[in-house]
């Protein structure tokens, strides 16, 4: 099976005009969340079913008697979102089958939620709908916190970083434990397509989603969400920062299709840690010597990854 | 009953809950299996595995997750159905709430059981009794026949237009679980689908054709009158459920109504209790009788929406109740749950009887014809001393 992401999305001409996420929602100006959902529907297009978790994104849009979801949506819960799109796929499969549904009719089922909801509280219900096999996308949108409930460290919050329960104090600070590899653990379910994606890169991330969408079975799409709010740094520099993360290779742009690893932005010249990590509040309190742990940290990961694809797809730090 | 569309066959309840899917086709089964339920998942597997029931079935990781898939399911349009016992009632909390308050018809059946700690898998009605603030209505069978019957009737009612309330219907763990008694099923289940049949789904779903938005953040000027749309659908669930007996006993000619009664006109004494132990109290009256006594018994089919008017013209004529209680409610004024509730209901109407509660048989501590009759007797005993309602709640059969 050949990846098709380099078919599809070419030029920024290539995105369907069509808004299926209505103007006038509520979550932060700048928060770049809006930005990833936006362009998801996008490439979904009307034939579509989102199952929302409990977060930032369900609470910004569904406050009734409004809505900004011109598909049909459901909210549940906060750690249920696979179950609940596990339920949907299995009875619109078998509705089609009794002949309830047009069984011609194709539909998109996708599972939208935070890094909380997937990588800590909801990744039981993920591990068995991957397992099970259903024909769902899972999109995790990644702030790297719980944002919805006021900055809680999760799985997904990277290491020093802070959050309002891992606070910078005399003896502590930020968070002690590494970033949780969500997608790596959801790849180990070996399931069809499992992709980490930037909004920055918003070409690869469509065409990512389109894979996605496309592919028999599960797929998981990881992707990084700047929080302006909880990442601490002024509106306007979302993308900024987003493009950054993967600049410095903090965040790197992969699919595994079927069996194919590949690096979908090579980065031939790496930028230092510190620009990304500088811009933000959340890391206000390093030193120096801390930012250099995590250059070493990204150093090992980039060695790994350059393994992995068998060249040096990501070059070296480059200031 | 015409006889000939039916055969009489042994089932266990779990099995008669498993037929009782089948015969309404349901479209998917999400469940986890659990003591004393899991028969009902094995049994509903093979129907799937042998063609009798297409159906998808999703082998949850979870009860959690089987409830919500059941809520995905529904939600998209599916007849659904799952089943659960106890530990994994608890873990399905949660969901209760949002099944109702998304008005979902999903329906489920319970092998009552025990709660941990101490662990116990044997039977008592803690687990049902926890889910009572939930806004499922709520059945509590005594019989196999019961169950199957009370499952095909709970889809009817649930997907109601006028009610939208997902329905439990419940029984005794292992002593109806896991023993067979006859029991009636359709020779073929186009008469059962003629009883409650799948039209276009009566509530609203996810269509992509027609797009809404379901599962909504209420703030508090909104979220009160959704609550307060549960409370008129539970309000009109009555006659709801009314209408589905009386179709169903003018169909198939098996009667069921909100609660059941033996022995009611010569008696002073009632003893109410729910679910299997009926059988039992019924045994010990016939047994009082021939020593000359005269007690009668009340069972409580309909937990929730709870049967008042039926109830009250059970009793009013009585001098006294015995409330049998198979949970404990730890804290209340009446540690018995439906004590408190027909105490409540005496007070509200005024009504001079007497109302003794008990609580008996919890985690399955055997409750014989004996245990009845003494119970009857100290009622008796406290009567003559004055007592017209207990302090407390008697604990029967606990050594302290
Ligand atoms: C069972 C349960 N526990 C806790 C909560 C409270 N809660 C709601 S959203 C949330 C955090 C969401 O974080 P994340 O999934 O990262 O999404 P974000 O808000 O960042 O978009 C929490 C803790 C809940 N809704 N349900
Ligand atoms: S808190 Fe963060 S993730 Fe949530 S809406 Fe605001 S910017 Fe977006």
């Amino acid at each position: 099976m050949s990846s098709s992401t380099k078919q599809g999305y070419k030029t920024v001409f290539d995105i369907p005009r069509e808004e299926y996420q209505a103007p006038g929602h509520g979550l932060c100006a700048g928060c770049t969340a809006g930005t990833i959902v936006r362009l998801l529907l996008k490439v979904a297009g009307p034939n579509t079913i989102v199952v929302n978790a409990t977060g930032c994104v369900e609470v910004s849009t569904t406050t009734f008697p409004y809505t900004s979801w011109k598909v049909s949506y459901i909210h549940v819960a906060f750690e249920n979102t696979a179950a609940v799109a596990s339920g949907i796929e299995a009875a619109i499969k078998i509705l089609k089958q009794k002949g309830v549904i047009d069984p011609n009719k194709q539909m998109n089922i996708i599972a939208l939620a935070g890094d909380g909801g997937t990588a800590d509280i909801g990744i039981q219900a993920l591990s068995g709908m991957l397992e099970r096999g259903h024909k769902v996308m899972y999109v995790m949108y990644d702030n790297e916190a719980y944002m919805n409930t006021g900055i809680q460290r999760s799985g997904a919050t990277p290491k020093l970083a802070w959050t309002t329960t891992t606070p910078v104090g005399k003896v502590l600070k930020g968070k002690l434990q590494i970033k949780k590899p969500m997608a790596e653990i959801v790849a180990a379910h070996r399931i069809p397509y499992v992709a980490t994606a930037n909004p920055a890169y918003f070409l690869d991330m469509m065409n990512k989603f389109r894979r996605g969408l496309e592919v028999e079975g599960p797929s998981f799409i990881h992707v990084i969400q700047p929080c302006t709010t909880g990442w601490r740094f002024d509106p306007r520099l979302g993308i900024k920062i987003a493009r950054l993360a993967t600049e410095t290779a903090m965040w790197i742009n992969w699919e595994l299709d079927h069996d194919e690893f590949r690096v979908t932005v090579p980065v031939p010249k790496r930028k230092h840690v510190k620009h990304y990590i500088r811009l933000q509040g959340r890391f206000n309190h390093l030193t120096d010597a801390d930012i250099e742990e995590i250059q070493k940290m990204v150093d090992k990961e980039v060695e790994r990854i350059n393994k992995m694809v068998g060249k040096e797809i990501i070059g070296p730090v480059v200031e | 009953m015409e006889k000939d569309l039916w055969i009489r066959i042994p089932l266990s309840s779990n099995y008669a809950a498993a037929h009782a899917v089948k015969d309404v086709d349901v479209d998917v089964v999400a469940a986890y299996p659990i003591t004393p339920q899991t028969t009902v998942v094995e049994k509903i597997a093979e129907f799937i595995a042998n063609g009798e029931l297409n159906a998808e079935m999703i082998h949850v990781e979870s009860e959690h997750s089987a409830l919500s898939a059941c809520i995905g399911a529904s939600a998209a349009g599916a007849r659904v159905f799952t089943a659960t016992s106890a530990q994994g009632l608890e873990l399905m909390h949660e969901m209760l709430h949002i099944a109702s308050g998304l008005r979902l018809p999903i329906v489920m059946s319970i092998a009552a059981r025990a709660l941990s700690a101490p662990l116990s898998i044997w039977g008592d009605y803690s687990d049902v009794m926890n889910t009572r603030d939930s806004s499922w209505i709520t059945i509590i069978a005594s019989t196999a026949q019961e169950v199957y019957d009370s499952i095909i009737q709970a889809y009817k009612v649930a997907e109601n237009p006028d009610v939208l309330l997902p329905v439990m219907v419940a029984y005794d763990g292992f002593t109806m679980s896991h023993t067979y008694e006859p029991v009636y099923v359709a020779k073929d289940r186009s008469i059962i689908l003629d009883y409650v049949p799948k039209k276009r789904p009566s509530w609203n779903v996810l269509d992509v054709e027609k797009p809404i938005t379901m599962g909504v953040v209420a703030n508090p000027d909104w979220y009160y009158e959704f609550k307060y749309q549960q409370v008129v659908a539970m309000e009109k669930s009555p006659e709801v459920l009314k209408e589905a007996f009386q179709e169903f006993e003018k169909r198939f000619g098996r009667r069921y109504g909100f609660i059941e009664t033996y022995n009611l006109e010569n008696s002073k004494i009632g003893i109410l209790t729910y679910g299997g132990l009926y059988g039992t109290v019924i045994e010990a009256i016939d047994y009082m009788k021939k020593m000359g006594m005269n007690v009668a018994a009340i069972r409580l089919r309909v937990f929730r929406p709870f049967p008042y008017e039926e109830l009250l013209k059970a009793i009013k004529n009585l001098e006294a109740l015995i409330v049998i209680d198979r949970a404990i409610s730890f804290g209340a004024t009446l540690e018995g749950p439906v004590a408190m509730e027909l105490a409540t209901m005496a007070y509200k109407k005024g009504l001079d009887i007497a109302l003794h509660s008990y609580i008996a048989s919890i985690g399955q501590r055997a409750v014989t014809e004996e245990d009845v009759i003494a119970i009857v007797k100290n009622t008796v005993a406290l009567l003559e001393k004055g007592v017209k309602v207990t302090e407390k709640s008697i604990y029967w059969g606990v050594r302290l």
